[in-house]
């Protein structure tokens, strides 16, 4: 059955269809959503499952619960589902829900091709996790993959993995073709691109980074597949090929991967701190033009990660000059956050807590971020923790607290239900206070020393290891609380209003909350 | 902007058998090829079923979409979204393939020389005293030991030899497949549909001729040349990109016969309104330009 | 911020940090300051980006959580509307921009002084193998492993850890000071990395290609490192240990070395019995082969094959060696032969041929050092 968006006159609404069809034969932009926020979120257990492992193995020098292989393991799966498992799914999620809502448009532009996107995922993650159980184990070479450890001295599991990564990459492709489809050419009359939400620029230019880096990881596993099973020596030295190469492909992916996974959340961020400053955001364009230059940038970076891999020195020399270029950007965009609240009427609802916590931890990562960029002193830092306390700080408190603050912001709208705010507070906090025990002292044991991937490590780290462990624990904990605040508020809670916020601004507030199963069946007038 | 319809289809199993097919196609593909050399057929099974099943669910969906077409549920806004998903489609692939020409740019400016002692990381020659860095990479660093080196390679053999080197061919049969195919979209936007069918039914041959041609240009080099996959850098970046591309030429061909047939038995298309038709053409004019590189990067340079 | 949140956030971290700072043995929290004058140059320019990254975040978080402490919707009900201003978007790109090139400067010249490629007093060697280092010094003919020292038992809790847990090795590379060592750095199998936090080196070694570094060092000691690239199973227990010597002693050792080189030429012609073969056999396995086969000759499953029933070594005698001497093409199993000297491969052969019930499976040969010999003299590489 078809069904038509009628124009103005009939206004007949399609509810959602009951039972478990619903989700598997969905085209409707929200339940694709839900489903993205459902399974990132079992994801993000997941992997964080998989870094209690870590941590606790960590908690003390000697090998205590797992072998060194099984820990290597653990290692390359955390690193791999927190990424393709948590983090990208979840803007995806919010990208379905919020895009067409805030562009007025009545679904994703592709609904069928939508729900195809999500449901590789599952298939994806369960091949990847069902290496686990395979003879030789799961993957064991880092997120990263470097040949030729991932290649000719990799577990046989690994074929597994790189048809998961194919997948996987379909899935982001077509996500990406999706939503720049929708913002090109579903946008409400008057709704000109200036006027764009700001995540939903943010989202057009992730999908585009997307669709620019997403076939060359595609490409980098193909060559690998080739280089394991049919003789081929693209990363092999003795055949002519270059172990260096697989470095040059894998971050050439994986560079603007990492602006994949913030570039969301500064769209968030953005609403969020302009909401509850009760302020208009002080440079909507130089906002844009600052993501903008931040992705153009991302593609000439990448081999900031390989500043130890011995390239000539203009290159060494070129790539530390422009990977500290981003800064400008970045920056602007910290001091229009800041800007905004400047005499605002500010209040400090969940959302906006993360949201400055966001702020905070994510320009300390950025800092640490600079430090890295200095080649002479990289190598010093490069695979120490001092690496892992970056990344996590622009991961975690970044990207991850990103995510809540906009789940705390939106779930009103989507539920109808006001979140429970004492709660709300609660999980803030704890996750604040632990997720800074748990990184900050990897700052300081990585400078002092102690090597990335390693299950082992000397004496003089011990403490702070052990720290790091407790606030690890301490955190996962906190995210129990989260599910429950979750769920409380799908089953019932104060009812919310369509504006929700005092101070916020968007399509989305216009419409009722819950929204109607298919929103903007006629298109809203924007001026 | 004048307001118009936007068919959002309603709930549509489609999507979802396409996604157990992919995972029964990878499932399928990863246990054959862990286990190519043994006695092992399960992986076979599955592949074989992803497959069937992938095209089964392929077929009704894209049934489904043109019935919709016919009738009338889409929009021009509509056939927007189709173009504007067609090409950026087109450009993730245009990516994939960056990767591997990246690849080949990297070894023959850098790896090959490096490892033949010649610029800023020359020393690695140390580990590989015998070897001299050229191209077409005739020897491997490993003097061979492992690899099975070529007598011969592809790369452009003269001008004396122009006339008998296959790759000349292939790309006279494809530029001008480029050109067939643009005479059909010219003779269906005038409404004549029997010229439309005949330049498109030229298409799809010369497309046939290009894969025989390539199909007999790998017959050579295998069994005549001794390049294979495992002769080193040389042997991978051709097989891979010239098989990439051949990949897509039969992808792209299959595409304008689907067409093709489409014109002929069922009568699609209309002179404005033939969004399957040029999705199709983009796509093969995508490939004729991946070819031109290949013929420059590949065989030429 | 209310007032009260804020304190009760103040409360509670200082609650949970506060322990910490007690016990914690502040001075091994920053980046070494090194032994070398590149070393002492790199932790100077870190020092620099730290301080001037603190500047900023002073200023920025300045100005962030006064607007957050003035600026509440209680105190400042009616918010100003401002918004864009070019001026002061051009201020904040120029001014960072400016501070970029600050620190870029510095960091370009550091850069430079540790590019400088001459080749050194002292040319060593360095290839990384699946778990351990190699050192081949280029002028002397001195040729040999590095393996981690620290006992199984130590990492498995069994006994108490030394003060060098994981840090130390049974042969460590020794530099003379004052000289300009020139490290031509390689791999065998995976991608390595070389490093030495106190030289502020970090070079990566990959199969096939060769990385430099170099470094003069003034005081002679006992210098520290980590393998840095993810390497498989034992990526954590292959450190680095370099003693830098005075000359004299650095002499010393150089002669010392070549003469027990010509010594361990001589075991070979002795005659060997069985018992003296399988016991020297055992401690060659346990520190070249258990990390990879086992202690219990089992391997994992997958990845490396049992040699406890293996067909190879219960009766392909020839097979045995040739793998021994050639190891696996594409596979972890390298080639032992410039690894082990004749005695210990033999031995070592020996051993597994006559360990977990493989004598009484197989054929239990026993393999002679001259064998080996006769087969490096019939499979002479040109
Ligand atoms: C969301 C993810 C994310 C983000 C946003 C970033 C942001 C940045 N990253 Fe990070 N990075 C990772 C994720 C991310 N990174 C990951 C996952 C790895 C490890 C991968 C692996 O090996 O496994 C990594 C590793 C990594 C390395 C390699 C380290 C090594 O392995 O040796 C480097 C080196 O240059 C680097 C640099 C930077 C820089 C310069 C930024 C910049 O974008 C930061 C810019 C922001 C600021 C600077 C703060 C705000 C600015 C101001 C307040 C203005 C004024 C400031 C100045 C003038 C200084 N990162
Ligand atoms: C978005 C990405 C992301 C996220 C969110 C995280 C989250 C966390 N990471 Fe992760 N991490 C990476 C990306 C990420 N990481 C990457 C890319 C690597 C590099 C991999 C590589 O080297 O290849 C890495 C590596 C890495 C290491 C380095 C290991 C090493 O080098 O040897 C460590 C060690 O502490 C670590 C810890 C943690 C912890 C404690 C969390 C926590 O924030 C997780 C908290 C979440 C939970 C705990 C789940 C929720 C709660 C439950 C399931 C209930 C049960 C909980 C308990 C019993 C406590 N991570
Ligand atoms: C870094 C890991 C590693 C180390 C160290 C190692 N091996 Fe191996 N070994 C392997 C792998 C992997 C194979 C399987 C090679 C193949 O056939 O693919 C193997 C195969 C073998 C085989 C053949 C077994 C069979 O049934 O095929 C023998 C015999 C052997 N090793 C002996 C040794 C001895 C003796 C040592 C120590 C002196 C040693 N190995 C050290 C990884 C290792
Ligand atoms: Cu060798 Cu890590
Ligand atoms: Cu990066």
């Amino acid at each position: 059955m078809s069904a038509v968006i009628e124009s103005h006159d009939h206004d007949h609404h399609h509810g959602p269809a009951k039972g478990l069809t619903r989700w598997l034969f969905t085209t409707n932009h929200k339940d694709i959503g839900t489903l993205y926020l459902w399974f990132s979120f079992l994801m993000f257990l997941v992997g964080g499952a998989m870094a209690m492992v870590i941590r606790a193995e960590l908690f003390q020098p000697g090998m205590q619960i797992v072998q060194p292989e099984f820990y290597n393991q653990m290692l390359t799966l955390h690193g791999l589902i927190m990424i393709f498992g948590a983090v990208m799914p979840a803007f995806v999620g919010l990208a379905n829900w919020l895009v067409p809502m805030m562009v007025g448009a009545p679904d994703m532009a592709l609904p069928r091709m939508n729900n195809l996107s999500f449901w590789i995922l599952p298939f994806a993650f369960f091949v990847l996790l069902s290496s686990l159980f395979m003879e030789g184990g799961a993957p064991n070479f880092g997120w990263t993959f470097y040949a030729p450890l991932s290649t000719t001295y990799a577990p046989p599991s690994v074929t597994f993995f790189i048809f998961s990564v194919h997948i996987m990459g379909a899935s982001s492709i077509m996500g990406a073709i999706n939503v720049i489809v929708t913002i090109m050419n579903m946008r409400a009359p008057g709704m000109t691109l200036m006027k764009m939400p700001l995540f939903v620029w943010s989202w057009l230019i992730t999908a585009y980074l997307l669709i620019a880096v997403m076939p060359v990881l595609a490409g980098a596993v193909t060559m690998m597949l080739m280089d394991i099973h049919f003789g081929t020596s693209f990363f092999n030295a003795a055949g002519g090929g270059d172990p260096v190469l697989f470095q040059h492909v894998f971050w050439f992916f994986g560079h603007p991967e990492v602006y994949i996974m913030i570039l969301p959340a500064f769209g968030i961020t953005s609403h969020i701190i302009s909401t509850f400053s009760r302020k208009p955001l002080f440079g909507y364009s130089s906002m844009v033009w600052a993501m903008a230059s931040i992705a153009i940038l991302s593609f000439v970076v990448w081999a900031h990660h390989m500043f130890t891999v011995g390239m000539p020195l203009a290159a060494e020399l070129f790539f530390m000059w422009a990977t500290m270029l981003i800064a400008v950007p970045t920056g602007v965009k910290v001091f229009n956050w800041v800007a905004t609240m400047f005499k605002g009427s500010i209040t400090y609802e969940t959302p906006m807590l993360f949201a400055i916590a966001f702020v905070v931890l994510f320009t300390i990562g950025g800092f640490s971020g600079l430090m890295l960029a200095i080649t002479p002193a990289d190598f010093q830092y490069h695979d120490t923790y001092f690496v892992v306390a970056h990344f996590h700080y622009v991961l975690v408190p970044g990207a991850i607290f990103s995510i809540m603050a906009a789940v705390y912001y939106w779930i009103p709208k989507w539920t109808g239900n006001m979140y429970d705010e004492r709660l709300g507070r609660l999980h803030f906090w704890l996750s604040f206070v632990s997720v800074n025990v748990t990184f900050f002292p990897q700052h300081w044991i990585g400078l002092a020393g102690m090597p990335r991937r390693y299950p082992d490590y000397a004496l003089q780290f011990a403490d702070w290891n052990m720290v790091s462990t407790a606030g690890a624990f301490a955190f996962g904990l906190s995210q129990i609380l989260f599910l429950f605040i979750v769920l409380k508020t799908v089953r019932g809670g104060k009812k919310a209003t369509s504006q929700v916020w005092e101070g916020a601004e968007g399509l989305e507030w216009t419409v009722d909350s819950p929204p109607a199963y298919h929103t903007f069946t006629t298109p809203p007038k924007v001026s | 902007m004048e307001y118009q319809k936007y068919y959002v289809p309603e709930q549509s199993k489609f999507p979802i058998f396409a996604a157990t097919s992919m995972f029964l196609l990878v499932m399928g593909a990863a246990s054959t090829i862990n286990s190519l050399g043994t006695e092992s057929n399960t992986g076979k099974y599955i592949l074989w079923s992803g497959l069937a099943a992938m095209a089964t669910t392929l077929f009704f969906w894209f049934k489904k979409v043109i019935q919709e077409h016919l009738a009338g549920l889409d929009s021009a806004q509509l056939k927007k979204s189709f173009v504007f998903g067609m090409a950026w489609f087109i450009f993730s692939e245009v990516m994939f393939f960056a990767a591997f020409f990246g690849a080949l740019f990297y070894v023959r400016s850098f790896a090959v020389p490096w490892l033949g002692g010649e610029g800023e990381k020359g020393l690695a020659n140390m580990l590989w005293p015998d070897f001299e860095s050229s191209w077409p990479l005739m020897s491997t660093p490993d003097d061979g030991a492992a690899y099975t080196l070529p007598e011969k390679n592809l790369s452009f053999p003269g001008f004396s030899h122009l006339l008998t080197w296959l790759p000349l061919w292939n790309t006279i049969v494809l530029l001008s497949s480029s050109v067939t195919v643009h005479f059909a979209h010219l003779a269906l936007k005038a409404g004549n549909k029997s010229t439309f069918n005949l330049w498109l039914g030229v298409t799809v041959l010369l497309a046939l001729t290009f894969v025989g041609l390539q199909a007999a240009e790998y017959y050579e080099a295998y069994a005549h040349y001794g390049l294979t996959l495992n002769s080193g850098i040389y042997g991978s970046t051709f097989f891979m990109l010239t098989g990439f591309h051949g990949f897509h030429v039969m992808l792209g061909g299959f595409m304008l016969a689907v067409m093709l047939i489409r014109s002929i038995f069922y009568n699609h298309f209309e002179p404005e309104d033939h969004f399957g038709f040029e999705a199709a053409s983009w796509y093969w004019h995508f490939v004729d330009v991946v070819w031109v590189m290949l013929f420059l990067f590949v065989y030429i340079l | 911020m209310k007032l009260s949140n804020f304190a009760k956030f103040l409360v509670l971290s200082s609650l949970l940090v506060a322990p910490i700072f007690g016990w914690a043995d502040w001075n091994a929290l920053n980046m070494t300051e090194g032994a070398t004058e590149v070393s002492k140059k790199v932790f100077d320019l870190h020092m620099l980006i730290f301080w001037i990254c603190v500047v900023i975040g002073v200023v920025v978080f300045g100005v962030m959580f006064y607007s957050m402490y003035a600026f509440t919707k209680k105190k400042n009900p009616n918010p100003s509307t401002f918004h864009d201003n070019t001026k002061i978007e051009i201020l904040w790109t120029v001014i960072p921009f400016v501070i970029l090139v600050v620190m870029a400067i510095p960091a370009t010249n550091v850069l430079k002084e540790i590019y400088n490629d001459e080749e050194g007093d002292v040319n060593i060697q360095v290839v990384g193998y699946q778990w351990k280092w190699q050192y081949k010094y280029l002028e002397d003919g001195i040729n040999f492993f590095s393996n981690l020292s620290t006992d199984q038992d130590e990492i498995y809790n069994k006994i108490p850890k030394g003060e060098h847990y994981l840090l130390e090795v049974d042969e460590p590379v020794v530099i003379p000071v004052g000289k300009k060592v020139r490290f031509l750095i390689t791999a065998n199998d995976v991608i390595h990395s070389w490093w030495v936090p106190d030289f502020a080196i970090k070079q990566d070694a990959i199969p096939g290609f060769i990385n430099t570094a170099w470094t003069i060092v003034d005081e002679p000691g006992l210098y520290r490192g980590n393998c840095t690239e993810l390497c498989g199973k034992n990526h954590g227990f292959m450190p680095i240990v370099v003693r830098a010597v005075e000359q004299s002693e650095y002499d010393e050792w150089v002669s010392g070395k070549k003469q027990a080189a010509f010594e361990l030429a001589q075991l070979t012609e002795k005659d060997w019995s069985v018992e003296e073969l399988v016991s020297n056999g055992e401690s060659v396995y346990l520190k070249n082969c258990a990390a990879c086969h086992q202690v219990s000759g089992q391997g994992i499953p997958g990845i490396f094959p049992a040699l406890a029933g293996s067909e190879i070594v219960l009766n392909n005698k020839s097979r045995n060696i040739e793998i021994l001497m050639e190891g696996v093409q594409g596979a972890a199993m390298q080639s032992f032969a410039n690894q082990l000297s004749e005695v210990d491969i033999a031995s070592v052969i020996t051993y597994t041929r006559r360990s977990w019930g493989n004598s009484e499976k197989g054929d239990g040969e026993v393999v002679v050092p001259k064998e080996i010999l006769e087969y490096k003299s019939n499979n002479q590489k040109s």
